[in-house]
């Protein structure tokens, strides 16, 4: 159910990102869905990569800090009121997101949201409970 | 030339040795039997108080280094009990832990006059009114100056540090004719009245007596041209006394040590060797009359050297020339010592186990400016905006409530602070 995101120490400097990408790109990692959350001195790169555990290898060797965090990919209707139904539910259950972002490509009609949670587990069975749809690793890894 | 005290300042070297002898030997006495430190220290050496005969002897005893007090915190070298203590005064060590002193009450006495010889040697008369803007506190800055100022009859404004456009008006509206600061501050003052649209003229300033910090002949000149002033350049460590250990007379070529009080020495830093008059080497001081802390023979790190050449004041005190640097890694940042290892304490506290990190010292708008680079390692590194700019907040707090410097924080990626071979590069000084 949950899948791992990659996130990325990065300074707001010029070409840092780039720099980034091109790690990837070389090591020829597709990147399904990227945020970037940015203060004024530095950003947070948040990915899901496929073959994330060699990311993880070629973005250390590369000297960046990097962690991986937990998060779940919902499925979400690609109409109004799609994100609002699943934030809803969340937020009837007093469960809160620290953040979310969606993928740059979708499978279907529905859109597919990445959500971080604290409460993951509590998370995962209030969604099910309520119908919605969450990706297994494996199907977000062959998207 | 106005002197406080003609007789000790003016006497023949001759005589002032004899003095220096005499004391020394009563000093040596006081440590060894008052102070388990020295007397476990000169018995392994078998040295009893008698083989100390006179200054010629002084270079027979040890050394005593801020590690040495360090390590006996906070009362070990305190050589009477704490009844006969009325102050006590602390600098920043390397950690965490300060160094303290104690003063008796004739050591603050002598204190006082010290710094009325100060005072009155760079300028300042019983009609002097003297705007004493060092920090009131722990630190020895202030309330050192405000004793001598009082003990030489001058009018004096316990202002204390801060709050820059009070000070300026203060100065201004009550007749300032001496200001005592850290040079950096005393150039922020003259910035500030240029950003009040004040000019010198508006001012009855004379003379600034200013120290605390290291500072150049070219920022003198630019404080004395800002302000209309005289700036005179004065010398002081706690662990000698505070400010009142030596200080420059309106000639400005070099600073009269209180000789009759402290005798000093200059020593290779590397063997601890003497060095031969007029060399350049880490300045060492044995106080000769304190009581309530005395030391002997205690290493200033301090770069600097001594010119036992007549001065044109006609005071016989040998002058040390400015200081001209450090042998260990200590920062001066706004008057208040900084050692990178304090820094290295806090990031451990805050679970970082192998800390990267530099200090970036700048002088922004003739202030000094501490930032404070660290390296985001995966131990500190959360995905979570909110964390991160918590740890960086966290990491600036601690900074500023151990040394009381406030303090930018940056947290960099790794391997942005260069890696040298030997030791690592943690402090950057971009200051004139």
């Amino acid at each position: 159910m949950k899948i791992k995101q990659i996130s990325v120490f990065l300074e707001n400097k010029k070409g840092r990102l780039a720099q980034l990408t091109k790690i990837l790109k070389e090591n020829n990692i597709d990147i399904s869905a990227i945020s970037v959350a940015d203060t004024a001195n530095f950003g947070i790169i948040r990915m899901i990569v496929s073959r994330y555990s060699d990311a993880m290898r070629v973005i250390k060797d590369a000297g960046y800090t990097v962690n991986t965090t937990d998060v779940l990919a919902v499925e979400v209707a690609d109409s109004p009121g799609g994100l609002h139904q699943v934030l809803e539910i969340l937020s009837q259950n007093d469960i809160s997101v620290e953040y979310l972002y969606s993928f740059v490509r979708r499978p279907s009609e529905r859109a597919l949201i990445l959500f971080k949670i604290r409460e993951i587990d509590e998370a995962i069975g209030v969604l099910n409970h309520n119908g919605i749809n969450i990706l297994s690793p494996e199907e977000i890894y062959e998207l | 030339m106005n002197y406080w005290n003609k007789y000790c300042e003016c006497m023949e070297r001759e005589e002032l040795k004899k003095l220096q002898s005499q004391r020394l030997i009563e000093a040596v006495e006081r440590v060894y039997y008052n102070v388990p430190y020295y007397r476990n220290l000169m018995q392994e050496r078998g040295l009893m108080p008698e083989d100390i005969k006179g200054i010629e002897d002084l270079n027979k005893l040890p050394f005593t280094t801020k590690d040495d007090l360090r390590e006996n915190y906070p009362y070990g070298f305190f050589a009477v009990p704490l009844s006969e203590i009325v102050r006590i005064h602390a600098s920043s060590g390397t950690t965490g832990k300060p160094t303290v002193v104690g003063y008796t009450r004739r050591d603050i006495a002598i204190w006082s006059e010290l710094m009325a010889r100060t005072l009155t040697c760079g300028g300042a008369t019983k009609d002097s009114v003297i705007q004493v803007a060092y920090g009131y506190g722990l630190f020895t800055g202030g309330l050192g100056v405000h004793y001598g100022a009082e003990r030489l009859g001058a009018s004096v404004i316990p202002i204390s540090g801060g709050n820059t456009k009070r000070q300026i008006m203060l100065m201004k509206d009550f007749g300032t004719t001496v200001l005592a600061c850290t040079p950096s501050y005393a150039l922020y003052i003259a910035e500030t009245m240029a950003e009040m649209n004040l000019h010198k003229d508006d001012f009855k300033l004379k003379y600034g007596i200013l120290g605390a910090e290291p500072w150049t002949e070219g920022l003198r000149q630019e404080i004395e041209e800002k302000l209309g002033i005289v700036a005179i350049d004065i010398y002081g460590l706690s662990e000698i006394i505070g400010p009142g250990v030596a200080s420059e007379c309106l000639y400005k070529t070099g600073l009269h040590i209180n000789e009759d009080h402290f005798i000093p020495e200059i020593i290779d830093p590397v063997t601890g060797e003497v060095l031969p008059e007029g060399s350049e080497g880490e300045l060492v001081f044995t106080t000769i009359t304190k009581e309530g802390i005395p030391v002997i023979r205690y290493r200033t790190r301090d770069i600097s050297s001594l010119n036992y050449e007549p001065c044109p004041c006609g005071r016989t005190h040998v002058r040390m020339q400015k200081v001209i640097g450090r042998t260990d890694d200590m920062l001066i940042i706004r008057g208040v010592n900084v050692f990178p290892s304090q820094i290295e304490s806090i990031l451990i506290d805050i679970g970082e186990t192998e800390p990267h990190y530099l200090l970036v010292i700048d002088r922004v708008g003739n202030m000094d400016n501490l930032e404070v680079w660290v390296e985001v390692s995966e131990k500190l590194f959360s995905d979570e905006v909110r964390r991160l700019e918590e740890l960086n907040r966290r990491i600036a707090y601690e900074i500023q409530s151990t040394l009381g410097l406030s303090v930018r924080v940056k947290l960099v990626e790794p391997k942005t602070i260069e890696r040298s071979q030997g030791k690592a590069v943690r402090v950057v000084d971009k200051r004139r």
